[in-house]
């Protein structure tokens, strides 16, 4: 115990695993080697601070990240210097992508060595410049505490991002010893995100949604990092708006509500597209129309103003022009707006409004999310639709990458925010596992389910060794097309079905894996199989249970927009397009 | 059209390095830059000179502003302001010739910094088009060398880029 008013002697690698606790971290990810030794020396010698050890690195930034994403705070990564912070690279640039908060330490060679070409030396600073939201190298242990506060300050304030903290060896040497006080606060003269809005642009804003005749919100990931579901919600119900999410948006505003007119974009609904083009009023909330949203800029939304709230300006009018544009935190912003609009004297036009809705209706009749039937085969759409009801919709979905990710995002209905947890902005194939893993270990008494493909999967398969050792009962649902789908889907629609590198020869036998690590393992392979399997998986509580689902191997994913087209212009099926 | 934007940065390591990482990944112009401590030795500033029109100048500020280091920037182009670069030129100059570039030399306020019984070394301050309009000038001699720091900039009276 420290004396009074005497701040305790801590070693650099101490001070760094007390300033975690102190930053309220309860789950580090990591996976150790020589630079970080002295630093997992002091995580032994406390309980405070958990270990997770991971089996690749990769594993352990998404599983940081998912915990970020489920639970808005930032997750923590440790790794080793060279190897060990290389294979965090991917990891890191996916939460880079999708703004998610995320504080990845690595260890470094000793600072008398750098430069040198040492062992396991690299340049992690500048290897990971381009794909984080910071980065800092320490040169004086002293520095510990306030590096670790301003990294998480920076990693969750303002448009969220990774910080990476490069850490020498030599910062961290047990027997060197420096007082340890954990900072309250800290100030930065050069970065002072503006939460708040302008109230002028914000009167605007409602002054056009009031008047507009064919609105429609465009929210997307921002609301759910802004955790604003709820006031988004509220305004929506009060502006009588037909409402779309993108991929990372889903469940910002419940999918079984009727004013939810489905996710936009290239694989999104036929409703949703047909309403962005034809609007007037596009008020996008926490979005940055992103190519996979716009389709060609040039033809996009023809005739609409657009309204944008962001808390980054670099993403207003960064592709599309924005005529009102709003920079602030989209909580904040949409409170001041519903407290404005009790107060504004205009009316909306519900005579125009109900024509919308009833053309957003008709639209609605024209794809309405079908997909072919079959008696002999399983749809992967059917199967996603299966696992919703097996979880009453309220589990954690985590997906990999391609057409599986696509059907999961369409067909499970996500009514709840930060329950939809994928890599949108990189598309991240590998994603899926170590995402169930990170949102698993800290909400254990929820269903967590991980969707992916017989590609994805294995690129961290490994992990199944991790859930072993922590018990992680993850339910995996493996759409199996024996192919990489997605990329299939797009040599038969532009390469005349030359399969090049897409088909999967010499699949593993799933089950037989999933046991060789200790799980439980169902293969499906007829549609009467899938009730029983997902019965049997899902009353399994405790256990991760890996369903190997054989699906029709043809199957695309519709709707999907025409390349270089406009919004609405799109391919129905394998035969039908706009 | 031709931007110079002024930006002060924490004078930490790697700051520039981000900077400069920035125009690359974004693929963004950069016709010149400097950059020196300031007389506040936390601050370094740097010029930069940049090419694009409205939108990408647009989009060039704003990802400047998102470096946590970018304390503050200013596009000097908007209003009225200041430029200048350094030049030296080192050119052959004997017999005839070494006055008519000491000629050419005065008619651009240059300075002959350095002699030898076969070359001039010749230091030329202005806008970079001046600087240009030098070498354009020159263009009967023999140039064996040329050096350029890159533009400065400063606005003109009270506005200052300071904390
Ligand atoms: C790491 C990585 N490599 C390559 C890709 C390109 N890619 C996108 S989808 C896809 C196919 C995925 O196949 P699978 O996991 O079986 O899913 P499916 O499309 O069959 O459902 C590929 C290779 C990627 N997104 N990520
Ligand atoms: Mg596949």
């Amino acid at each position: 115990m420290s004396q009074q008013n005497q701040p305790e002697m801590l070693s650099g690698g101490a001070m760094l695993v007390r300033a975690l606790h102190d930053e309220g971290v309860e789950y580090v990810y990591g996976y150790p080697g020589g630079a970080v030794l002295h630093i997992y020396d002091a995580l032994f010698q406390q309980n405070d601070v958990k270990h997770v050890l991971v089996r690749h690195e990769q594993a352990a930034t998404h599983m940081a990240d998912a915990y970020a994403r489920a639970s808005g705070k930032a997750g923590v990564v440790l790794v080793t210097s060279g190897p060990g912070a290389t294979n965090a690279v991917t990891g890191i640039a996916t939460a880079y992508m999708d703004s998610i908060p995320m504080v990845v330490i690595c260890g470094q060679v000793m600072s008398h060595l750098i430069g040198d070409d040492a062992f396991q030396e690299t340049d992690m600073m500048g290897i990971s410049r381009p794909i984080v939201k910071h980065n800092m190298s320490v040169r004086n242990p002293a520095d510990i505490p306030m590096m670790v506060k301003k990294a998480f300050y920076i990693a969750q304030s303002g448009r969220p991002g990774p910080v990476v903290l490069d850490i020498p060896k030599d910062m961290t040497i047990p027997s060197q010893k420096f007082p340890y006080e954990y900072p309250k606060e800290i100030k930065l003269r050069s970065y002072n995100p503006n939460a708040k809005g302008h109230p002028g642009q914000i009167k605007k804003a409602l002054q056009t949604l009031l008047a507009a005749k064919k609105p429609v919100l465009y929210s997307g990931g921002g609301v759910i990092l802004g955790r604003a579901s709820e006031e988004l919600t509220e305004l929506a119900r009060k502006l009588n708006l037909p409402v779309t999410n993108t991929l990372m948006g889903l469940g910002a505003y419940p999918a079984s509500d009727a004013q939810f007119i489905g996710m936009l974009g290239m694989h999104g609904s036929y409703e949703a597209n047909q309403a962005m083009h034809n609007a007037d009023v596009i008020f996008a909330v926490g979005a940055r129309f992103d190519d996979r949203v716009t389709n060609a800029t040039k033809k996009f939304c023809p005739n609409a103003t657009i309204i944008h709230i962001d808390i980054d300006p670099a993403s207003i009018s960064k592709t599309i022009n924005a005529q009102v544009p709003i920079v602030g935190l989209v909580k904040p912003v949409l409170q001041e707006m519903l407290s404005q609009l009790d107060k504004l004297d205009g009316k909306l036009d519900q005579a125009a409004l109900q024509q919308w809705w009833d053309q957003i209706n008709q639209w609605r009749e024209v794809h309405g999310g079908r997909y072919e039937q079959r008696a002999d085969l399983l749809k992967p759409q059917a199967v996603i639709e299966a696992v919703h009801r097996h979880t009453q919709g309220d589990a954690y979905v985590t997906s990999d990458v391609g057409q599986h990710q696509m059907f999961a995002a369409q067909y499970y209905k996500f009514d709840k925010p930060n329950r939809w947890i994928n890599s949108g902005g990189l598309g991240t194939m590998g994603f899926g596992l170590p995402a169930a893993m990170g949102v698993k270990l800290h909400y254990p008494d929820a269903e967590v389910v991980c969707v992916t493909g017989e590609g994805s999967i294995q690129m961290n398969i490994q992990e199944l060794s991790t859930c072993k050792q922590y018990g992680l009962g993850v339910k995996i649902i493996n759409l199996n097309n024996g192919y990489l789908g997605m990329v299939k889907q797009w040599q038969d629609m532009n390469y005349d079905s030359r399969y090049s590198s897409s088909y999967m020869d010499s699949l593993p036998d799933f089950v037989k894996l999933a046991e060789a690590y200790g799980h439980v393992g169902i293969r499906v392979t007829r549609p009467e199989e899938l009730e029983p399997a997902l019965e049997r998986a899902f009353a399994l509580k405790d256990r991760l249970v890996f369903l190997d689902i054989h699906i029709d191997p043809k199957e695309h994913v519709y709707p999907m927009q025409v390349p270089g087209g406009a919004m609405n212009e799109m391919f129905l099926s394998k035969t039908e397009r706009t | 059209m031709r931007h110079i934007i002024a930006v002060l940065l924490e004078n930490e390591s790697g700051a520039l390095a981000r900077v400069v990482g920035l125009f690359a990944q974004r693929g963004y112009n950069i016709d010149s830059l400097t950059v020196a401590a300031t007389e506040d030795p936390t601050l370094s500033r740097l010029t930069l000179v940049t090419r694009g029109d409205d939108q990408v100048i647009e989009q060039i500020t704003k990802q400047l502003h998102k470096l946590i280091e970018v304390v503050k920037l200013v596009d000097l182009s908007e209003s009225a302001h200041i430029e200048r670069e350094l030049m030296m030129v080192k050119v052959k100059a004997s017999g005839d010739q070494r006055e008519e570039v000491k000629r050419c030399a005065d008619i651009f306020r240059g300075q002959i910094i350095d002699v030898s019984p076969t070359t001039y070394t010749i230091q030329v301050v202005g806008t970079s088009e001046k600087l240009e309009a030098f070498i354009e000038a020159m263009s009967n001699t023999q140039i064996l060398e040329v050096v350029r720091t890159g533009v400065s900039g400063i606005s003109r009276g009270e506005k200052a880029l300071a904390l």
